[in-house]
């Protein structure tokens, strides 16, 4: 392995450990992307030179120090190049989520005030120039630089360059600028502004998370050394540049340990270059898990009766000692040598057709993932961890250690990381990576962290006994209490909905009220599978939502998630009483759900206040009126007339609906 | 017959959107073509000009798709005289019109099913293999070297026509929207001068439609093809053509700018009816 320096050292900024790269392991693979069908790969020596070229041309371009580059477009080394070489120039990069309408672009860019916008292709300009052409947009962008040139050549190039050409002319101003880039580059402190990350906001607008270099390369050190990462990891670059958690992996990490960030050719190309590249370390949200496992399933129910019987059998004997085999307990010679036949016939030609094959650690975070979705991966060998973190912690607050792993846990503090539990339930953590502030926010900064550097998560949790792993229950301003008095922790029973596959998302309302309801979406692959199964037809996701087949499945997964919560005795009040399948897609266009696909309560409460309404007025049907954001940002409505249905509960919760009438 | 010429002087113009379109690339003087006693094509004469798009629309049974075929040389019209390149053009094999470096897709889509995306795109790329048979069938020097190059612009055309997650997919599992566009990467595989597209976005949705206009103006702008389509759709056609071509009942009816050629009478007539009193 090759040695590190103490970050204490002279890799006190990510060019400064881009340097250490490149003179100590410079013919190592840094990025690899896929273009034109075939795997193209820069060594980290060659990145080192593509990156000071491209800095050198922003310094042609007059990037001054302090200054914020705006970077938009999806996971490509140029775009990740382009971050370091703003900061080499003493800019902050702020990466944008490259599929924000131009509304919510406008926003961030005003509040950053970016001079630079870095953009991935004519989609991404097309959408810049509209928020500079915006009557109240502040005019702070001076410079726009795109990477792909399709489209662009009719554009007026004024104040616009393809990055090739800003880093040819780069490259010619060596002699003139170079002394200039190097003395930017020794000025870099441990302390000064690393990245600059907007956070989804849940609720009002996005706030500017100012991340300082220490933040970063101390919590990469950190969590790298607690995973035993070193320079031959492999891992594939796709979630949203603009989440802190792609700026830890792809980026800290990447350059802390020196390993290969994986681009692959396109969002939808990535299921197959995820197989080609098989990572090593892989994080995931629940939900590409859960959609890998419904596609399996899906493929297996199509199977021969010998594969599928194969199939059965083994996954039986996966799910009884693979976790066990994984954290390496004592396994009787029998079952391992069952497990060997499994890994032979099923588990091994199933984790590479996923792209597991060579998986070492692998996270999720971000949501709650379903039992059974977890074991799943589990049983199969691969080593699946929770975590849970945010932004301002620069993404780790609590990690799974190897041999400590559970689905209902998320983890022991990650090291470096103090945590406390306030009275309310509220978890609070102070750590290395504890953000610097909120970019022109003092009054958000102060009431997020306080003098002591302790900040509040929002969640509230507990810590297990006997374990110390820590236990979320909730967002903390989401738990409330019904009108019995009775604890109201939605996403509880949310989470437990949306286990079952048939379920995509589920809204539960029943804050101060009497019972609790649900609003619920199908998820279209897995509902349309059955549909196709059972010669059901259908031509629209709204139709195939009110099919009433649709709904007694659904009813039946309401009815024993009630009977799951009704055994908890602190939340079996959150039983759901009445539900509704909804006519559409929660969508973040629609500004139901964060970017980060997290439910936004309030303005869900407020759009379908009609159908929230007809839920607990015991009406049969509600007709409806929605508006929708289609992808290219116009604006249309559909109609429906939606079924309420009632769905059985069980133990104390049966008396509260006849309190309420 | 109401001709209508006065955008197109003889070394070109140039179009609203600024571009400029260069001289006369094929040049159709007095086509007439029968099926025995039918006439479809009736004495028409128009011109194509270098890097437009030129589109032949008219009511069905006009004689588009005909006029297409003349063009592309499958058909040989019985009077009249088809110039290309400055040379006039006599009855021609299929693979000398794809050497002169002409291409189409079909109404009806015509890919191989069984083949993948990617090999269906590579037989666009056949009159550019000169390797030996030997040499193919051992898969040695040249035959390797070709089918590397060959591959390489394939590839550029489907990162272009952005296709890369259906490469290896043979193509009959493939929607329609999508088929449509793996027959315009085979005809743009043959790196085509003149590109003909016989009702690019019949069947189509409106997004789909809305795909392949931009393709297509993409491949107009970036390749610098000369494309000549026929459509039923006039919204389509008035937005994405710089002139266009107006038959019915084989007759030329109208000829000129997106604009002239909705003004005029005729056209209006054959559209939507002439009262009769």
């Amino acid at each position: 392995m090759t040695d590190r320096q103490s970050p204490a050292g002279e890799a006190e900024s990510i060019p400064a450990l881009l340097a250490r790269n490149a003179a100590r392991m410079g013919a190592r693979p840094a990025y690899r992307e896929k273009e034109f069908g075939v795997w193209q790969s820069w060594t980290w020596a060659e990145t080192a030179e593509e990156v000071r070229a491209i800095a050198l041309g922003f310094l042609v371009l007059g990037l001054k120090p302090g200054d914020h580059v705006a970077v938009i477009g999806r996971n490509r080394p140029a775009h990740y190049w382009s971050m370091i070489a703003a900061q080499m120039c003493g800019a902050v990069p702020v990466p944008l989520y490259q599929d924000a309408v131009a509304e919510e672009m406008a926003y961030v860019l005003g509040h950053s005030g970016a001079r630079f916008v870095i953009c991935g292709d004519q989609e991404q300009v097309d959408k810049v120039l509209e928020v500079q052409s915006m009557p109240d947009a502040p005019q702070t962008i001076e410079q726009i630089v795109y990477t792909d040139k399709r489209g662009m050549r009719k554009y007026d190039h004024s104040h616009m360059n393809a990055l090739a050409h800003v880093q040819a002319e780069g490259r010619a101003a060596e002699t003139r600028l170079g002394p200039e880039l190097d003395a930017r580059i020794a000025g870099l402190g441990y302390d000064d502004t690393c990245v600059m990350l907007y956070t989804s906001g849940t609720t009002g607008k996005p706030k500017g998370v100012v991340l300082s270099s220490r933040n970063i390369i101390e919590t990469s050190k950190n969590t790298a050394d607690f995973d035993h990462l070193t320079e031959g990891e492999e891992v594939l670059a796709y979630l949203p540049m603009a989440w802190v958690g792609d700026f830890i992996f792809s980026m800290g990490q990447a350059i802390w340990s020196g390993f290969t960030v994986n681009c692959p050719e396109g969002a939808h190309t990535m299921m197959t270059d995820l197989r080609e590249i098989g990572p090593t370390y892989f994080f995931a949200p629940p939900r590409v898990f859960e959609g890998q496992l419904t596609n399996v399933m899906i493929r297996m129910e199509d199977a021969g009766r010998f594969k599928k019987w194969l199939f059965d059998h083994y996954m039986k004997v996966a799910r009884r000692v693979g976790p066990a085999i994984l954290d390496g307990e004592t396994v009787g010679f029998g079952d391992r040598l069952a497990y060997a036949l499994g890994n032979l016939f099923v588990y091994g030609p199933l984790k590479n057709t996923l792209g597991y094959s060579r998986i070492r650690v692998g996270y999720t975070a971000g949501e709650a993932i379903g039992p059974e979705i977890f074991d799943f991966y589990r049983s199969l060998g691969i080593n699946l961890k929770q975590l849970y973190g945010q932004t301002e912690a620069s993404v780790f607050i609590t990690q799974q250690p190897d041999g400590q792993v559970r689905s209902d846990t998320v983890g022991v503090p990650s090291p470096g990381v103090e945590l406390k539990i306030a009275e309310n339930g509220e978890v609070f953590y102070r750590s290395p990576g504890t953000f610097v502030e909120y970019y022109n926010n003092p009054d958000s900064t102060a009431s997020t962290k306080d003098a002591e550097g302790w900040v509040a998560t929002g969640d509230a949790g507990f810590f297990e006994e006997g374990t110390g792993h820590l236990r979320i229950i909730d967002r903390a301003k989401d738990v409330g209490k019904m009108a019995d008095g009775r604890m109201f922790a939605p996403k509880y029973v949310e989470n437990k909905l949306k286990f079952y596959p048939n379920i995509l998302e589920a809204v539960v309302i029943g804050n101060g009220r009497a019972y609790c309801t649900a609003m619920i979406n199908i998820d279209l692959g897995a509902v349309g599978n059955w549909a196709e199964r059972n010669n059901i037809a259908y031509a629209s996701y709204q139709e195939l939502a009110a099919h009433p087949q649709v709904y007694a499945t659904i009813k039946s997964h309401v009815e024993e998630v009630n009977r799951s919560v009704a055994e908890d005795p602190m939340l079996s009040g959150c039983q759901v009483h009445r539900f509704l399948v909804l006519h559409k897609e929660l969508d973040p266009d629609d500004g139901e759900m964060t970017r980060t696909r997290k439910v936004r309560r309030s303005v869900i409460n407020e759009k379908f206040a009609d159908l929230v309404s007809a839920l607990y007025d015991g009406s049969p049907t509600v007709y409806t009126e929605t508006e929708v954001t289609y992808e290219d940002g116009r604006k249309g409505h559909i109609k429906a007339t939606l079924q309420i249905e009632d769905a059985q509960v069980f133990g104390e919760a049966l008396q509260q609906k006849v309190a309420a009438e | 017959m109401t001709e209508m010429q006065t955008t197109t002087a003889a070394e070109g113009y140039v179009t609203a959107d600024g571009r400029q379109i260069g001289g006369v690339l094929m040049d159709l003087k007095g086509i007439t073509l029968r099926f025995g006693g039918v006439e479809a094509i009736k004495n028409i004469s128009f011109d194509i000009r270098q890097g437009e798009i030129r589109a032949i629309i008219g009511p069905n049974g006009a004689g588009k798709s005909s006029m297409l075929n003349v063009i592309s040389g499958f058909y040989v019209p019985q009077e009249g005289e088809v110039w290309f390149k400055g040379e006039k053009r006599g009855p021609m094999k299929p693979y000398e019109v794809a050497r002169l470096g002409i291409a189409r897709t079909f109404q009806n889509i015509a890919l191989f099913d069984g083949m993948s995306v990617l090999d269906n795109i590579m037989t666009g790329r056949l009159n550019r293999m000169k390797a030996g048979f030997l040499s193919q069938a051992i898969w040695w020097g040249a035959a390797e070297r070709e089918e590397i190059e060959n591959r390489a612009a394939v590839e550029r055309i489907i990162d272009f026509l952005e296709i890369q997650n259906i490469r290896k997919t043979p193509v009959g599992r493939l929607p329609y929207g999508l088929k449509k566009r793996v027959e315009l990467a085979r005809a743009l595989a043959a790196e085509p001068g003149l590109l003909l597209l016989d009702e690019p976005m019949a069947g189509m949705n409106v997004e789909e439609k809305e795909d392949m206009s931009r393709f297509i103006l993409d491949v107009n702008d970036e390749f610098g093809t000369t494309i000549a389509l026929i459509e039923h759709d006039m919204g389509v056609v008035m937005d994405l053509s710089d002139r266009v071509v107006v038959m019915d009942y084989g007759r030329k009816i109208g000829d000129g700018t997106p604009d002239e050629v909705r003004n005029n009478q005729e056209v209006i007539d054959a559209y939507l009816g002439v009262a009769h009193d």
